[in-house]
């Protein structure tokens, strides 16, 4: 019986392992590919760097890109946190009220569509460079939280509401045990969303505001090093936003799995 | 109190009388009639099942007893605990479906009515685990929903319902989507129940076989606009048990009531 057990976990086990596996081969090989390519072709590195003096200029800078890596956090951070209490804040108000509903999602929507990049030069005049460029990350990111909010909000089980209703259950009793804990599922999905699009918000604002700017942030950093060809550096700026963003969305995903594991089916597929 | 005999006037057979419906319509707002004019008295202590087809009227019937959905005309009577002005607090509402919180516990689940009356933690929880001490979940305190079968999920549903102590209990086809032994097993249990502690009970159900089985009267409907089609007063050895299942007097009774629900199909072949 242990035997037969053993056969059939090893199929799913091997096809997990092999989940993690062959990504790490196609990168492995791809960076293999590239090293080759540029030392056989001897391609300088103000054309295309080899991974190699990427991981050196990595190390060779890190003073200045882990100042900058620090910023761009941080602003990343302050737009994440703006669009959460922002974003849920809108749609727990439009919740309570159809008329402020109707009055403002159509500019939320605006807001969303207008391409972030077009705005961020209109912000940086109004703005102070690092509001701004905050502004921006909120712009992005708020949407996806008022919107999944939003659904959430209205997702709620009838039954329990009429449950809710026959108690005589208060507005603030209804929305403390029973719409927050029904949208936390979608709140925290926006959230997810939310995470990733705030970077993108920051990095867009840092280059909007350019090299003309005070500002330090990895963005900054990509296009300064773009105007003196020091292309290296420019990739391992790059390496390190999208370790940032891996990093962003990792810690989203785990904060929604840890919280919904008890319940959510989103959370439980893994584990059946 | 010689002086003073109290004769039983016509108050008196009010106040025995758990909810009265007096002319009771619902009309959708497009204008179609989906219930009444209804006219149902139900006496305190009664067990009555609400039979009709489906789109009848039935559960909406329930809802308004409950104060959930507003008549669109007639009156609704709904007897109340003395000295009781919250809303809701005699009536137990058991929902088709279990319609438990799925994020939290089944203790916290069966608590929430007491919860939103503000009843002190500690009073409340011991309370919420003498209730589903009573539907035999005392073990599952802890759980949360999704780890429950569907049957143990209605009894909690049941347990939750019966928390607050309502004098009603209202119940809306609350063991169709069960397999027949559970249902089976739960129509004992709930039987036991309304034994045990003497609530009115309204039963909505599609099942002649379990509304003959429960009650002490099945009132029959029509189809839509849902009206009483028949008023059977089931009249058995009490307490009833698994033999009355298979006695000849509950066939006769199943034959009878069958009867009074046959003319609500007719012309509805097409479905």
């Amino acid at each position: 019986m242990t035997a037969q057990a053993a056969v059939t976990a090893k199929p799913s086990g091997a096809r997990r392992a092999m989940r993690f596996v062959l990504p790490l081969i196609v990168f492995a090989a791809g960076l293999i590919a590239w090293e080759l390519l540029v030392r056989l072709k001897g391609i300088p590195p103000y054309v295309l760097p080899a991974p190699s003096v990427i991981v050196l200029t990595l190390i060779k800078d890190w003073a200045v890109l882990s100042q900058s890596l620090a910023t761009t956090l941080l602003t990343t951070l302050e737009g994440f946190v703006a669009a959460s209490i922002g974003g849920i804040a809108l749609a727990l108000l439009f919740n309570q009220s159809k008329w402020v509903e109707y009055s403002l999602f159509p500019y939320a929507v605006v807001l969303q569509v207008t391409p972030v990049i077009a705005i961020a030069p209109l912000l940086l005049i109004y703005l102070e460079q690092q509001t701004a460029v905050v502004v921006c990350a909120f712009i992005v990111a708020f949407f996806p939280v008022l919107s999944n909010t939003t659904l959430g909000l209205n997702s709620v089980d009838r039954n329990l509401a009429g449950l809710f209703q026959l108690y005589g259950a208060s507005p603030q009793q209804t929305l403390r045990f029973l719409k927050l804990p029904a949208a936390l599922p979608y709140i925290l999905g926006g959230l997810r969303i939310a995470g990733g699009l705030s970077l993108i918000g920051a990095v867009v604002a840092e280059i909007a505001a350019g090299t003309a700017g005070a500002g330090s942030g990895l963005a900054y950093r990509i296009a300064e090093s773009g105007y003196r060809l020091n292309i290296p550096r420019m990739f391992a700026a790059l390496l390190l936003l999208s370790l940032a963003g891996i990093v962003i969305y990792g810690v989203l995903a785990l904060v929604s799995h840890l919280v919904l594991r008890r319940w959510h089916e989103s959370a439980l597929g893994k584990e059946d | 109190m010689m002086a003073n005999p109290t004769p039983p006037t016509v108050e008196a057979k009010l106040t025995a009388l758990a909810v009265s419906l007096r002319g009771v319509t619902k009309a959708y707002d497009n204008g179609v009639m989906a219930l009444g004019p209804l006219d149902l008295a139900v006496r305190k202590g009664d067990f009555i099942s609400l039979l009709g087809p489906s789109g009848c009227g039935k559960s909406t019937a329930l809802r308004i007893i409950a104060g959930l959905t507003a008549a669109s005309s007639g009156t609704v009577r709904v007897a109340r605990p003395e000295g009781e002005m919250q809303p809701g607090h005699g009536i137990g509402f058991v929902f088709q479906e279990p319609t438990l919180m799925p994020w939290t516990s089944v203790r916290e689940n069966v608590r929430l009515p007491l919860r939103l009356g503000r009843i002190p933690k500690a009073e409340a929880c011991a309370r919420a685990d003498a209730a589903l001490a009573s539907v035999g979940l005392a073990d599952f305190a802890d759980a949360y929903p999704r780890e429950l079968s569907g049957g143990m999920k209605m009894r909690v549903s049941l347990a939750r319902a019966l928390v607050t102590d309502p004098d009603i209990l209202l119940m809306d086809e609350p063991f169709a989507a069960l397999d027949e032994i559970t249902r089976f097993r739960l129509n004992n249990d709930l039987l036991a129940l309304w034994r045990a502690l003497g609530k009115t009970v309204i039963f909505v159900t599609h099942s002649v076989f379990e509304s003959v089985y429960l009650s002490q009267r099945v009132i029959v409907m029509t189809a839509r606009p849902g009206r009483i089609q028949a008023d059977i007063r089931i009249e058995t050895v009490e307490p009833r048990a698994e033999e009355f299942r298979t006695s000849a007097a509950y066939s006769d009774y199943c034959r009878r009531v069958s009867a009074a629900l046959a003319p609500s199909y007719a012309g509805r072949s097409t479905l």
